[in-house]
């Protein structure tokens, strides 16, 4: 056991070195690609004469060369600063990721919550009760979670909780004067799509392992149904849930922008959004890592999840 | 199994619990929402900014209307300039020098305004190395601003001097007499030089701030909210009647629209488009002219469009009135010229629509029938409202004289710069004015000027718009300005007004007094009170 352990440790400080590449390379892509697209951070309607455009690119050092540029980037966020945002000019990047991406992780973490609790239970009643009508209901609210897109959800839900039913308030966030509440559509919304793919996972895998032959020894040795359940179904049905986990929080992290911006959660992608529109370049930078560092991160606990559940898989 | 089905019966009954009791907690919340005198506005974008001199955002612009107080400030019903910091001032004989007497009063945090501190505050503005997105409006005004600000002068060449602690002088390049309603605007603002100097770019934060204005920074949670709370400190603290106002910044104008009819909100700026029919139908929906034009604008120097007569004959060809009750369905007025309708302003005809004109012109283009006019593009910025007017005049212009243009649509940054760079034929733009006189319409497309990217080029308008700055106040002056208008429109038709906008306000006056419509849309909360 001890060296088991040990050879984990390794393996996970191996990969912890590995994602330093796999980021830099990100970084260095993205903030070329920026620099190519048209427009800069300090265009408006009424764009400022070019005296003053020469001093707000010297302010923000956009007048160096862009190696430049990017070598000062590059050395700031080694010492951990993002750098000032170009638009919002009160405060540097940092703040505003620190101050918004515990609300976009804590809005993904319910809603995977719910869509992991709800999907693996409809999926499990519905393989245990397949072809019935409880089956067909669950399957066709996942179909629904699956096509109907979200920003379709988000107001539909909208209109009848808040305007119609008037039971919640229309949007907000916790901290906010309607307190708590004001996650559950949100939640809701964004747990759709994950909800309806977990069921179909857990649904099928379910299925399959119901069939298999281990399962029908255990029926034979007269085992009771829900000690099979438990004991050996459950286990090896939730193994394909697990793999889609990780991926699925990232991109509902990720993916939370349209649910952000309908419900005003004060996340981070409502300035994933912004910042690109506005050509702040620092501030699609900051977003740029961290989302990427959450994707990285999260396929990376789920290869050492996976390892825990599948005595198949060994890690060197 | 059926340990299965208890344990999701337990789920769900605790589901239901948990929904039950938060139920409650939101009637208290909305008990809360009783308490007097709280103004909620659905304020838009997130504020970039606080800071007065590198604001040049409408959201960021209303808090500043309530943290901060200029030398003048807005009356609520006109929105013209009435006494501020400044309790009055006197003009020079040839109105180029005013002398503005300050009132003794203090920041919010008991630090007297001083006449030095508006000399200081000015020069912060104007300095290079604070690069303030406005610093050309008040280059517009003040001598010696626009050297400062490139540096190509010091800082005492600004024409700007504390005579004593209470007097201010400021001394402008000609007689501008529309520069008493330019000083509520956040770039001729005052700061607290002692804070900023003390907290550098923090000083905006709820607990470093400090302010003049009638109310005072109470809380900024980025992408969440910024409230205000009364000034004590403030000249009038006693006409303030506001306990908080709250701005929430909103990305999305359904859910703002949607928080207004819950009752979350009390006051929202703007309607979205497709709920604009029921919108109309209700009491507290006001509509009202806003300082603002809708126009195409034309690549002046390329062909096919280097002729006035091919951009007269597009002028001249569809139906504005048709525009505006059918596509953009609010309210918007019917334009044919730059200049919306101004006090004392003649204004002008325009070439409104009349087809046969507009085919004759073409013919005589060289073009009869449509024949041999290539191609074109009408650029716009992507937004279904601009694709809609974009439609209408792409079938309009086919019918009517027999020309094809494709529509293209690029987000925002694209389009600005290829807009600037004049890359394009055709473009959509539209201009709000910084101040009530045509000029903040016309200044804008003298030859060369930064807005100008259809390079509309004539020396004889050059000329008369340079002239108007130099004279003043009256009757004269705008007949200067309505003549270069009507060579600008009428005669060579630069750029092909479409409709003057409109507000679109929601709040009920029933509830709320002191807020009025008027046509820069400007409402300050300082005359807002509860009925």
């Amino acid at each position: 056991m001890w060296s088991l352990e040990k050879t984990m440790t390794k393996y996970i400080i191996r990969r912890l070195i590995g994602l330093i590449p796999t980021l830099f390379i990100v970084v260095t892509i993205s903030f070329f690609l920026i620099r190519i697209a048209p427009g800069g951070p300090f265009d408006a309607e009424r764009r400022p004469p070019e005296q003053v455009m020469k001093n707000i690119q010297a302010k923000f050092h956009l007048d160096d060369p862009l190696h430049v540029q990017y070598l000062r980037y590059m050395g700031d966020i080694v010492r951990g600063d993002l750098g000032p945002s170009f638009r919002y000019q009160d405060h540097d990047v940092n703040y505003y990721i620190a101050n918004s991406l515990p609300n976009s992780l804590l809005l993904g973490f319910i809603a995977l919550g719910m869509a992991l609790l709800l999907g693996v239970n409809a999926g499990i009643v519905s393989a245990l009760n397949q072809n019935s009508w409880i089956d067909y209901v669950a399957m066709a609210i996942a179909i629904i979670g699956i096509t109907v897109p979200l920003f379709v959800i988000g107001p539909v839900l909208m209109y009848f909780f808040a305007l119609r039913w008037d039971i919640l308030p229309t949007s907000g966030w916790i901290t906010g004067r309607y307190g708590w509440v004001t996650i559950i559509m949100p939640a809701v919304t964004l747990a759709m799509q994950p909800f309806a793919t977990i069921a179909r996972l857990s649904r099928a895998s379910m299925l399959e392992m119901l069939r298999s032959d281990f399962i029908r020894t255990a029926q034979s040795k007269g085992l009771r149904d829900s000690v099979i359940i438990r004991r050996h179904v459950l286990k090896g049905s939730l193994l394909p849930v697990v793999s889609y986990v990780g991926p699925a929080f990232a991109s509902i992290v990720t993916g939370s922008v349209v649910v952000e911006q309908i419900f005003r959660v004060p996340g981070l992608g409502r300035f994933f959004v912004q910042s690109a529109l506005n050509r702040d370049y620092t501030l699609i930078m900051g977003t740029v890592i961290v989302y990427s560092v959450i994707l990285v991160l999260m396929n990376f606990i789920v290869d050492i999840i996976y390892s825990f559940l599948d005595p198949r898989i060994t890690y060197k | 199994m059926r340990k299965l089905l208890v344990f999701l019966l337990m789920v769900s009954l605790a589901v239901t619990a948990f929904a039950g009791g938060q139920q409650e907690e939101g009637q208290t919340a909305e008990a809360a929402q009783e308490e007097p005198a709280e103004f909620i506005i659905v304020n838009g974008a997130e504020p970039e900014t606080l800071d007065p001199h590198l604001i040049s955002g409408v959201p960021e612009h209303r808090i500043y209307m309530s943290i901060f107080e200029g030398l003048t400030t807005y009356d609520p019903e006109t929105a013209e300039p009435v006494p501020g910091l400044a309790k009055s001032w006197d003009v020079s004989e040839d109105g180029t020098v005013y002398t503005f007497h300050l009132r003794e009063t203090t920041w919010s945090d008991g630090v007297p305004i001083t006449a030095q501190t508006v000399v200081d505050s000015w020069l912060r503005m104007l300095a290079p190395e604070t690069a303030a997105p406005y610093a050309w409006f008040p280059n517009m005004f003040i001598k010696g601003a626009a050297d400062y600000n490139s540096g190509d002068a010091g800082a005492d060449a600004v024409g700007i001097e504390a005579v004593d602690d209470y007097t201010f002088r400021l001394e402008l390049v000609g007689p501008l007499p529309y520069v008493l309603g330019a000083l509520p605007h956040y770039s001729f603002a005052v700061v607290p030089m002692h804070i900023i100097e003390e907290h550098g770019k923090e000083w905006t934060n709820p607990g470093n701030f400090v302010g003049n204005g009638p109310f005072t920074l109470e809380e900024w949670q980025p992408q969440q909210k910024i409230s205000v709370v009364p000034n004590d400190t403030y000249w009038d603290a006693d006409v303030v009647s506001l306990d908080r106002v709250v701005y929430l910044p909103i990305d999305d104008n359904n859910t703002g629209y949607n928080m207004y009819l819950n009752g979350e909100a009390d006051w929202m700026t703007t309607v979205p488009l497709d709920m604009m029919d029921s919108a109309k139908l209700r009491d507290d929906y006001h509509n009202a002219p806003y300082l603002g034009t809708y126009y195409y604008t034309i690549q002046n120097q390329k062909e096919p469009f280097d002729d006035p007569k091919v951009r007269k004959a597009l002028a001249m060809t569809f139906d504005r009135e048709t525009l505006v009750e059918k596509i953009t369905k609010g309210g918007q007025v019917p334009a044919t010229s730059m200049v919306p309708d101004m006090a004392g302003y003649p204004g002008i005809e325009g070439n409104g629509k009349n087809i046969e004109k507009a085919q004759e012109l073409l013919a005589e283009a060289g073009y009869p029938d449509g024949e041999g006019f290539p191609q074109f593009e009408i650029l716009y910025n992507t937004s279904e409202a601009h694709k809609k007017v974009a439609e209408y005049m792409q079938e309009q212009w086919a019918e009517n004289l027999n020309i094809e243009c494709e529509l293209v649509n690029q987000e925002w940054s694209t389009y600005l710069s290829n807009r600037r760079q004049g890359d394009f034929q055709v473009a959509r733009a539209g201009w709000i004015g910084d101040y009530q006189d045509p000029n903040t319409f016309l200044d804008m497309f003298l030859s060369g000027a930064a807005m100008n990217g259809g390079d509309y080029e004539n020396d004889r308008y050059d000329e008369l718009i340079r002239k108007a700055a130099t004279m003043p106040a009256g009757e004269e002056r705008f007949e200067v300005l309505q003549e270069a208008e009507s060579i600008f429109i009428e005669k060579d038709q630069g750029v092909i007004p479409i409709y003057h906008y409109t507000t679109n306000n929601m709040i009920d006056l029933s509830e709320w007094g002191g807020w009025y419509v008027n046509t820069m849309d400007y409402h300050p909360p300082k005359d807002i009170y509860k009925k």
